[in-house]
């Protein structure tokens, strides 16, 4: 009997489409390390020795194939200089927009990387989880060019922007883009097995595929192939099925899909191109007996499994504080029961 | 052209952002008539149907937003008499409570304003106690809030807590992805309704405002 795979190997193996020992499941689990260690969330943010120590421990409960080395999508405006609201219940939120005047743009700047002390707290999470932990994959993350201006200017202003400031628009993109490629490289340089590309807007449930077509993929493709690893992208629940050929084109090497979508049509349309990441419902996952979570679990296994290309997680990047230990539990232990290959209960999708 | 038809062109003008076509809509239907009815007939049907368009999938949150101000702007130069006198009390209150992400409300608020409604826009950031103090001051009939994440959702139970001290109260109506994504959320939080985009906002408000008070 061949011992099973570590982590790794199972998420590298089912990255190229061939199937594991087992499916893999991403617990994305950014605050719940805090609870495990007792201490409120405010103080965990500020500890990257408590945030590693919570990733090792959620990871030995639920026995997931990750680690996460990203805390918090909000700290990608902290950096600049931008207002972070924390809470004691939440993610921290970004505050009021970084950019008061969109002609700021002609003279911004990305903040160096080197001395900035929100880049280097993520850089001593990944560290310290790179060398305490060899077999599991470590994931960083950040917010995507494309994306980026939600948090630097609001939503609004953003598509006023896009629309009406081409000139503006594309030089936001290119500060941007030195950002997001100078602390990716510099993640994967601490020992990230991977980034996280999280890149909302660039969903058709923000701009239309035809944008997508001519402006983010162009942004993330460009962005992505300057990053020295594997890129997973993330549309944080919006929709992607019309647009994932084109994602597939980006470089990344997986695109973590919302629970809106068909997750049997997402793998069909990805065609073998990219792996998917989902597409559990996190906000609803709150109140999931352990028999729903079975059901759920079962339901995405069947729909993405067979044949391999495919990670079970949430489908937005990020497990709500508030879902209790016991979903968890029950959602490994439904991996574990049902995600073994051949995954020969499950009928093949239509 | 008949009234049907007439919301058709006017949406087809707002999706393609062709100002001029949709004030020549609005011009061509109010000749002679009543500039309430002309909201009721053509601005209400096209608003709505361009919500449920963005729930089906089939436009974008861009098109929806562009299209949705692209609204307000006309009915306001085209029909601005659909709007209750200035000085007169706002029966609806529109807030985002405790972050900063506005864009839902701004949906809404376009919406309601195309539609005619008065509306008093309480901003973004602020607490439940903050909310309760601005409706006891004020006393709208209904209240919107607009959340996007689950915590900030969450904290409705305690504004309706500090609602139910008023009397009368406003309907609340809440809104924004958690609700979107757990249905059931809104009556977990003690919440009069729910909606998933801007045509369920023009619909409950309309249905609010006729239960009368609470």
């Amino acid at each position: 009997m061949k011992p099973p795979m570590t982590p790794l190997e199972r998420v590298l193996t089912t990255l190229r489409y061939v199937e594991p020992d087992r499916v893999p499941f991403f617990l994305l689990l950014t605050m719940h390390g805090a609870r495990e260690l007792q201490v409120p969330l405010a103080e965990y943010w500020r500890s990257p020795d408590l945030i590693a120590e919570g990733q090792l421990r959620l990871r030995e409960k639920f026995g997931h194939d990750c680690l996460v080395g990203a805390p918090y999508a909000a700290a990608d405006v902290e950096a600049w200089g931008g207002e972070v609201i924390f809470r004691d219940d939440g993610p921290p939120n970004a505050g009021e927009p970084l950019i008061a005047d969109v002609e700021d743009i002609r003279t911004l700047q990305p903040p160096p990387i080197e001395g900035n002390p929100v880049i280097a707290a993520t850089l001593r999470v990944i560290e310290l989880l790179a060398e305490r932990s060899h077999d599991v994959p470590v994931v960083g993350g950040l917010v995507a060019p494309f994306s980026l201006p939600v948090m630097q200017l609001g939503f609004e202003r953003y598509l006023l922007l896009m629309r009406d400031r081409p000139d503006l628009f594309e030089r936001l993109m290119s500060i941007n883009e030195e950002y997001c490629v100078a602390v990716a490289n510099a993640q994967l340089a601490a020992g990230a097995t991977a980034v996280g590309f999280a890149d909302p807007v660039a969903s058709t449930t923000v701009v239309d595929p035809q944008v997508y077509r001519d402006v983010a993929s162009r942004i993330a493709a460009r962005t992505m192939g300057r990053i020295h690893g594997g890129v997973a992208l993330n549309v944080a629940s919006g929709r992607c099925l019309e647009i994932i050929g084109e994602m597939a084109q980006t470089g990344a090497v997986a695109v973590q899909v919302g629970p809106d979508e068909d997750l049997a049509a997402l793998k069909h349309a990805a065609g073998g191109g990219v792996a998917l990441l989902g597409n559990l419902n996190g906000i609803a996952m709150r109140h999931w007996t352990p028999g729903q979570a079975e059901a759920e679990v079962k339901k995405a296994l069947a729909a993405a499994g067979p044949g391999g290309g495919y990670v079970l997680a949430d489908g937005h990047g990020e497990i709500p504080f508030q879902v209790p230990d016991d979903v968890l539990l029950a959602i490994a232990e439904a991996v574990r029961r049902w995600g073994v290959y051949p995954l020969d209960w499950a009928d093949p999708p239509a | 052209m008949d009234a049907h038809d007439q919301a058709q062109a006017f949406q087809k003008a707002l999706l393609r952002g062709d100002r001029a076509a949709a004030r020549a809509v609005l011009r061509d239907d109010l000749e002679g008539g009543d500039p309430v009815a002309v909201s009721e007939a053509v601005v209400v049907p096209a608003l709505e149907r361009i919500g449920a368009s963005w729930e089906t999938g089939a436009i974008s949150l861009a098109t929806l937003y562009l299209s949705g101000v692209l609204a307000e702007e006309v009915v306001a130069e085209v029909l601005p008499n659909i709007r209750p006198a200035t000085g007169a009390a706002p029966s609806i209150a529109i807030v985002v409570l405790e972050d900063h992400h506005v864009l839902g409300k701004r949906l809404v608020l376009s919406a309601l304003r195309s539609a005619g409604h008065a509306v008093e826009d309480y901003g973004h950031g602020l607490s439940p106690r903050d909310v309760v103090a601005r409706c006891r001051a004020e006393s709208p009939r209904v209240l919107l809030v607009s959340t996007l994440m689950l915590p900030a959702a969450l904290k409705v139970r305690t504004l309706v807590d500090g609602l139910a001290e008023l009397d009368p109260r406003p309907a609340l109506l809440v809104g924004g992805a958690p609700f979107r994504m757990d249905p059931e959320l809104w009556r977990e939080v003690g919440a009069d309704g729910t909606g998933n985009n801007s045509a369920d906002a023009l619909r409950l408000v309309r249905s609010a405002l006729e239960e009368g008070p609470r």
